[in-house]
């Protein structure tokens, strides 16, 4: 008989990540702290400190896109949550529905939509407005992080939605506690984790995202995923740089996530105090 | 219980769902300090009573009175009625103390109140020990101590429990009724208590409702209701009965079993049809003999269940249910004898009330 909880059943799974995950990591190390030659070198890392305002603009367009969509997600994953079991199924089918398609072609689409003569300006000067600029501005990379990205945020929000129990509504209400007070006291505090993870899930891929920002934001809007993606497929080819570069992004994103974790600790031993 | 003073009334409140009707215009006072009961089967409607008063569910028509005052459409947060809930609800993300305090934190109590109040409500409860235990990490008779402590340290006017001793096993079950009834006479505060289990009823209320199909069948006090069912459905859900078919020939004297019987109800139609409801412990087995109010017949069977035996009598092809502490053995021939007094005489325009429940009845 096979025993489910056998060790070796997790073989395969360490050994790709050991060959895909851990390798590469300590290759993009070795390489960001080495020079051509294989020389010990910090000049790397210190170049790609000129990279900081890029790598802010980043961070501001991925912090303004995990908001956005946090917002517009969490009403939407709680009143999911509270629907009928079928209505929740076709529900959490309608927000994978767009994940069927290529990521690639998603955003071909946003670019028809958004373009100089594309669907909303043919549109807009139809009934006599001005066109408005709209593709290859930050607000379209912004745009194109939330369409791609939203069901990252509302799945994980949705699932753990699901497991706050109606009664335990109806016990903050029948305790005295109006619509916003159970909000704050008990659905904020209980969805907690569904929002750190949805956060991570939405935050990571659009702080590195290039596709995107490449396709909707023009030369204007250069992320850093860009620029990685120039280091090493690109004319500029240098792949110690690019290194150093995306060793810069990891730990961006290691230190976001680690603060947004603290803040859910300290948040729940506050709800304690 | 003060008998003149009505806290909640409920007038002509009817409620449907996906239209089926759950409450067929209930009418219901409810006093001051007293134990109220609603008692029925599953699907009765006591449920969607108690959730009423507490302002989960809207009624379609009548009026919900509290206090001499119109609250049909108050939310739940401003009634200051408090609820146990079936499976306790509590805060998971909150410890013991919190869950306590929840209620006293909204309305801004000061720190040093809310400390003194959450530990009376725990020591009341005997959770002093457990202030900062995580609550699932309780029992569930700890959990169900946690949510009496939440909802009375509000000082409810009323206090809503819908079945909050379920899921207990029975000697915990035990306690917690001598416990709750223990608290509802300290505190001096109102309970409207839901169950099914018409011994719970019994033991713990001052008036017991009985409801069954959205109807309430009868009030009264739990002696009242044991000992004079208006309807044969109250008479077979509350303890076992026996329930024969009579006639009533006049007041006084009652036709069933082939022979006529001097009982001590009236108010019947000459010869009307009726339902004759006798409690087995109210039937004694004697020597067979034609003396009045006495049957001749054949013990069938013979249970052992306890405080008592249960002899099944077969007298004619009706077969009576006979409790008794002393032993008659299986196959011996007896009489049984029924005094007036035990022999309660209904209208049989409830039978279908008892058929449509028949399944799940003893």
């Amino acid at each position: 008989m096979i025993k489910l909880n056998a060790k070796w059943a997790s073989y395969p799974y360490i050994i790709w990540m050991i060959l895909f995950t851990i390798l590469p990591l300590l290759l993009v190390v070795y390489f960001a702290f080495t020079d051509g030659n294989g020389a010990f070198t910090l000049d790397n890392v210190k170049q790609s400190a000129l990279y900081i305002p890029t790598l802010a603009n980043s961070v501001y367009l991925a912090a303004i896109a995990t908001v956005i969509c946090l917002v517009l997600a969490y009403p939407f994953a709680f009143i999911m949550s509270r629907l009928t079991f079928s209505k929740q199924k076709m529900m959490s089918m309608l927000v994978m529905l767009p994940m069927w398609m290529n990521f690639l072609l998603r955003t071909y689409a946003w670019q028809a939509i958004l373009e100089d003569n594309g669907v909303i300006n043919t549109m807009l000067t139809a009934i006599g407005l001005p066109a408005a600029k709209l593709i290859n501005t930050s607000g379209a990379v912004v745009l194109g992080m939330v369409y791609n990205y939203i069901p990252f945020m509302i799945l994980p929000l949705y699932s753990i939605m699901t497991k706050i129990d109606k009664s335990v509504l109806e016990a903050s209400s029948d305790l005295g506690a109006g619509f916003f007070a159970t909000f704050r006291r008990v659905v904020l505090p209980l969805s907690l984790p569904g929002i750190i993870s949805g956060v991570t899930m939405v935050f990571v891929p659009a702080v590195s995202t290039f596709v995107i920002s490449g396709m909707l934001g023009g030369s204007g809007n250069y992320l850093i995923g860009d620029l990685i993606e120039v280091q090493f497929l690109g004319n500029s080819y240098d792949l110690n740089a690019g290194s150093a570069t995306s060793l810069m992004l990891m730990v961006v994103v290691l230190i976001t996530m680690a603060i947004f974790n603290r803040f859910e600790t300290e948040d729940s031993e506050e709800a304690l105090v | 219980m003060d008998q003149n003073k009505k806290i909640i009334e409920l007038k002509g409140i009817s409620k449907s769902f996906d239209g089926e009707q759950i409450l067929k215009s209930i009418d219901l006072d409810i006093h001051d300090k007293e134990f109220l009961t609603l008692l029925g089967p599953s699907g009765c409607g006591k449920t969607t009573t108690l959730r009423i008063i507490g302002g989960f569910v809207t009624p379609d028509a009548g009026d919900l009175m509290f206090l001499g005052k119109k609250i049909n459409h108050v939310p739940p947060y401003k009634r200051k009625v408090n609820t146990v809930f079936q499976k306790y609800a509590l805060f998971p993300h909150l410890d013991v103390f919190e869950n306590v305090a929840f209620g006293l934190r909204l309305v801004k109590t000061p720190e040093k109140e809310i400390v003194k109040r959450v530990r009376e409500m725990l020591a009341m409860v005997g959770l002093s020990d457990f202030e900062s235990r995580k609550v699932d990490l309780l029992s569930g008779g700890q959990q169900q101590r946690v949510a009496i402590a939440r909802a009375l340290v509000n000082q409810p006017k009323v206090l809503l429990l819908d079945e909050p001793l379920g899921a207990l096993d029975l000697k915990l079950r035990k306690e917690m009724q001598y416990e709750l009834k223990k608290i509802q006479q300290r505190l001096g505060i109102t309970f409207v208590y839901v169950t099914h289990d018409q011994e719970e009823a019994l033991t713990m209320s001052d008036t017991v409702v009985v409801m069954n199909g959205g109807l309430i069948q009868q009030i009264g006090t739990p002696q009242d209701i044991y000992n004079e069912p208006v309807n044969a459905f109250t008479a077979k859900f509350i303890g076992e009965s026996n329930i024969v078919p009579g006639i009533m020939h006049k007041d006084k004297l009652v036709e069933f079993a082939g022979r006529n019987y001097e009982c001590v109800d009236g108010g019947f139609a000459k010869d009307e049809e009726v339902e004759v409801v006798v409690r087995p412990e109210d039937v004694d087995i004697v020597a067979a003999s034609d003396a009045p109010n006495t049957l001749c017949g054949k013990v069938m069977s013979v249970l052992f269940k306890g405080v008592h035996y249960e002899m099944m009598v077969d007298c004619g092809g009706t077969v009576w249910r006979v409790h008794s502490t002393d032993y008659t053995a299986s196959g011996s021939d007896v009489g049984i004898y029924i005094e007036p007094e035990a022999i309660h005489i209904m209208h049989k325009s409830d039978s279908s009330e008892v058929k449509n429940y028949g399944g799940i009845l003893p």
